[in-house]
């Protein structure tokens, strides 16, 4: 074959493949999962695919984005969002499996800041050393909801509303902090337990009396309803050896 | 009404956004693009390569940028102190990175159809360099500086990706129309979303018009 040839032969086999690409195999599975337990859920897929030679598939964001694509058609299979408000009206709105929803974790609260001497306790919120305070968005995050429950119940949410700058997750407020931007702010227990920041800067767990508890269910969505790898994923979260990783990034368990 | 506060005060935002960034542009770009259009280093390459690449790089790249290494702990933030994010005046220079094409290349465009010949003449009755550009080339790149103030405002009130990187969503000071509409979505507010967002399709629509109207209407003639 001339060199040309060759040429032709991948511009073709390339055109080609553009349109082979999205056929997924029946053995993935696509998850939704709220920023805040990506960290322990990468632990858990590798452990996941190991076991069952299914393949994870996840995207990461807020659990008010995703309710709004799973319900304008999005492909995801199972969620697991960071309350138990979402899911249920999923399930109730026909898009959940009916009976699969479960409480997966309970989720921790905390004010963490790079800064190791920064934050100290409910004080630091008082005496206010800082230029910007950053959290989820309440709108759309629940961990966004809790930190605004807690700095209502300190009596500081009024006067700190000039410092708050809002992620659209919980992922994104993390990089606020790491990057510096941000003195402190609210994020999941289990992102500071995450290898990334597990030993650094200076933290205050946000008692559970300060805001509702943050509940987080699950849910197998309709898409994947007669998918095995997502029924497969759904049980290996019932097992003890999920659980355990689950308790050591912070969470509770029901 | 359907729309709150926090919605109007998006819109203020933005239009305050908007017209700082094309205020900025005009300044720093019309040296830029007057160069371009007469030097002959072998840089000017270059240079128009670089003034183009916000149209191809992803906004969020600029935002990335922005965040990390103007961030306290970035090369630029720890040596100068400055930082940006969450600021309106850290909108403002990502947003003019984001819209200098926009600007620059109409200006760029209109300076090259003057020409050096009007110049010329002027130079020839005494006029000086700035009066020549001021009073002969300017009037006649008219055009140019409609379209490059036109495109660039409009650009700008469509910015998003920066916004979301850095802007921190404050009302007031960095929550924008764009953002907004995305917020709204998010919790499924579709009406209020709907609104604005047909605002800003009509706007955009009437924007180009606009432009195309005047492109016709005031051809830049040299004879």
């Amino acid at each position: 074959m001339t060199r040309r040839n060759i040429m032709t032969a991948f511009l073709i086999a390339f055109c080609v493949g553009l349109f082979l690409a999205p056929i997924a195999s029946a053995e993935q599975v696509q998850v939704a999962v709220a920023a805040n337990f990506v960290p322990p859920f990468k632990a858990l897929s590798v452990e996941f695919e190991k076991q069952s030679g299914h393949t994870v598939e996840v995207s990461a964001g807020s659990s008010g984005k995703f309710y709004a694509q799973i319900k304008n058609g999005a492909p995801f299979e199972v969620f697991f969002s960071a309350d138990d408000e979402r899911p249920k009206l999923l399930e109730d709105e026909g898009l959940g499996v009916k009976g699969s929803r479960f409480t997966y974790a309970i989720g921790r609260l905390v004010l963490w800041s790079q800064d190791p001497a920064l934050v100290t306790g409910e004080d630091t919120l008082k005496n206010g050393k800082f230029k910007h305070l950053a959290i989820a968005n309440p709108k759309t995050a629940p961990y966004g909801i809790a930190a605004m429950q807690a700095m209502m119940k300190l009596g500081v949410w009024e006067a700190l509303q000039p410092r708050i700058v809002m992620g659209e997750n919980l992922g994104q407020t993390s990089g606020f902090l790491e990057s510096g931007n941000a003195e402190l702010g609210f994020l999941a227990l289990s992102q500071v337990l995450d290898e990334k920041l597990k030993g650094k800067g200076s933290r205050w767990e946000v008692p559970e009396s300060l805001h509702e508890p943050i509940k987080q269910d699950a849910v197998l969505l309709v898409k994947g309803q007669n998918n095995p790898a997502a029924k497969a994923l759904m049980d290996f979260m019932h097992s003890p050896q999920a659980r355990a990783v689950i308790e050591r990034y912070g969470y509770e368990l029901k | 009404m359907m729309l709150s506060e926090l919605d109007f005060s998006a819109l203020w935002v933005t239009l305050r956004l908007a017209s700082m960034t094309v205020l900025v542009l005009l300044i720093v770009g019309t040296p830029i693009a007057w160069w371009l259009a007469h030097t002959k280093s072998r840089f000017r390459t270059t240079i128009e390569a670089l003034v183009a690449l916000p149209i191809v790089l992803p906004p969020t790249v600029l935002g990335f940028y922005i965040l990390v290494a103007l961030g306290p702990y970035g090369p630029i933030g720890s040596l100068t102190g400055i930082t940006l994010a969450f600021t309106f005046w850290g909108l403002v220079v990502g947003s003019a990175f984001y819209s200098m094409p926009f600007v620059i290349q109409p200006l760029h465009a209109a300076f090259e159809a003057v020409g050096r010949a009007p110049l010329e003449a002027a130079w020839s009755l005494r006029a000086s360099p700035l009066d020549a550009f001021l009073t002969v080339a300017s009037p006649m790149a008219i055009r140019g500086y409609v379209s490059g103030i036109v495109l660039g405002f409009a650009h700008t009130m469509g910015e998003f990706g920066v916004v979301l990187m850095v802007g921190g969503s404050i009302p007031g000071k960095t929550r924008v129309l764009s953002t907004t509409v995305f917020d709204h979505v998010e919790v499924m507010e579709y009406t209020q979303a709907h609104i604005i967002s047909a605002v800003m399709l009509l706007f955009s629509f009437l924007v180009l018009l606009g432009v195309y109207i005047i492109n016709r209407r005031f051809p830049i003639h040299v004879s």
